[in-house]
């Protein structure tokens, strides 16, 4: 075996690979809020279409959707592999184990958090990124040239209750996976210093919440303005 | 429940203890009662005065690992009521003492669950794959000859201390046990940190670490998901520093070493 292969293939290899992809998904996710950020614009959605057309047809985006593609199929197939090796360890359980003594409950439950992430990223592409691709949407003018209306197709799917709570949980199971995840990846990396780690868990606790909750303001947003206040 | 006895009165137990005949046998709990169990006894005399009633009962005594009882020697394990070393931080089973349950307590004691350490008989699990890790690179050349001078190599303090917190290590398998992962990392982590920090080590550094997670691998361990449940237990406070300096230790190694 090559000695790239013998690295990549040992347990700390693979929890790199775990940790640089998780850390390139981190960076994908604060570009799609920043973008998403512009359905709150009020404009009666041209800028979130505008945006969405140059985001389906810009040839750098568009490469770019094949590299967080790739990313997310080496952070789910790497962290398959280890949570199953780790499995495998103990083939008889401990008949009375108290884990909540010495340590949190995100940092034990990454595989079930990582989970319910993808069943919802799977619903997720499947009703935006699949319906606004391959899909027919109606067209909108905006200053003159026709765009796709993927706004009201979002405005509309937030409208349903249950669409609400399948993204609110998602980004909850998201945040979870990032409280644990965000500062384990640096550690892994091989990064933990007393001159900079509690600002890394700092920012981390921090992420965990403020991209979250910002992905989730946006169905209950468009819920609350136009399901339960009108 | 674990808590601090208040009075010296001596007290009445039930343990549910794993009994297993040899490596090969299937295991299963079993229920014994101690009687007038004094309070100040450590949890290991509290096993002794089991095995002697056992005995006298004309069963066989249950098997566990001890050596020292001094919390130096890393012989004694035992996962006592769903924690390695039982509920006391940073302490070892020996140093566990019974004021810590109260009367009419049941306690629950297993083995160190982890495929690389197979049960031997009922607490007893072999450790040996902890030793075969060390073979593979826990060490240092040193000439032979005459007496060198003492601190004829320098040795700034701040890094002595560090090697030293990381050499306390007394490789007794609680990081493992505790480990959801069945991970060594924590122990491989502390061995491979000592001898990175000093001079002594700078020799073997690179195929050190590269040799020491080969054997941790092949022997089966888990990969590390930094829970820290295995700094939470150690019981001698090794800290989790040392596994992310494994990490850089690992990727150096393995990106400049010599070995293709």
């Amino acid at each position: 075996m090559s000695w790239f292969s013998k690295t990549f293939s040992s347990s700390i290899g693979r929890k790199l690979l775990v940790a640089v992809t998780g850390l390139f998904l981190c960076s994908f996710l604060v570009v799609h809020l920043v973008g998403n950020l512009q359905l709150f614009k009020g404009d009666g959605g041209a800028s979130f279409n505008i945006y969405s057309h140059f985001m389906a047809t810009n040839p750098i985006i568009r490469t770019m959707e094949i590299v967080l593609a790739l990313g997310f199929i080496f952070h789910i197939y790497e962290a398959v592999v280890l949570t199953r090796r780790n499995k495998s360890v103990r083939p008889v359980a401990y008949a009375y184990n108290r884990p909540q003594d010495n340590s949190n409950w995100s940092s034990r439950n990454m595989g079930l958090l990582g989970t319910v992430i993808l069943v919802f990223l799977i619903i997720h592409l499947y009703n935006f990124f699949w319906r606004a691709r391959f899909g027919e949407p109606n067209m909108i003018p905006i200053e003159g040239t026709e765009y796709d209306d993927l706004y009201s197709v979002v405005v509309q799917s937030f409208h349903l209750w249950w669409y609400v709570l399948i993204y609110v949980l998602g980004q909850i199971a998201l945040g979870y996976h990032l409280y644990h995840g965000f500062s384990s990846a640096f550690h892994t990396l091989g990064l933990n210093h007393k001159k900079y780690t509690p600002a890394i868990q700092k920012f981390g606790a921090f992420f965990s919440i403020v991209v979250p909750a910002g992905f989730a303001a946006m169905p209950l947003y468009f819920f609350i303005k136009d399901v339960v206040l009108s | 429940m674990a808590g601090n006895n208040p009075n010296s009165k001596p007290m009445n137990l039930t343990l549910k203890i794993w009994r297993q005949k040899n490596f090969q046998s299937a295991g299963k709990m079993e229920t014994y009662q101690v009687k007038d169990i004094s309070p100040e006894m450590s949890f290991l005399e509290m096993m002794d005065v089991l095995n002697e009633d056992l005995l006298r009962q004309g069963i066989d005594p249950v098997a566990f690992d001890h050596d020292c009882r001094e919390g130096i020697c890393g012989m004694c394990s035992l996962y006592i009521n769903g924690r390695a070393h039982g509920p006391e931080r940073g302490t070892t089973t020996c140093q566990l003492h019974m004021r810590k349950f109260n009367d009419g307590d049941t306690i629950t004691i297993e083995p160190w669950r982890a495929g690389p350490f197979p049960v031997l008989k009922d607490l007893c699990v072999d450790r040996s794959a902890m030793d075969r890790i060390q073979q593979a690179g826990g060490y240092i050349s040193v000439n032979t000859g005459g007496v060198p001078d003492a601190n004829e190599i320098p040795i700034p303090k701040a890094i002595a201390d560090k090697a030293f917190d990381a050499a306390t290590c007394i490789q007794c398998g609680a990081c493992v046990a505790a480990c959801k992962n069945g991970s060594a990392m924590l122990f491989v982590s502390a061995k491979v940190s000592q001898l990175a920090m000093l001079p002594q080590g700078k020799v073997e550094r690179k195929t050190r670490v590269e040799n020491m997670v080969a054997q941790m691998d092949k022997e089966g361990f888990g990969a590390c998901t930094n829970i820290g449940s295995c700094a939470a237990e150690c019981p001698v406070g090794i800290s989790l520093e040392n596994i992310a300096m494994l990490n850089r230790e690992y990727i150096n190694a393995t990106f400049t070493s010599e070995n293709v």
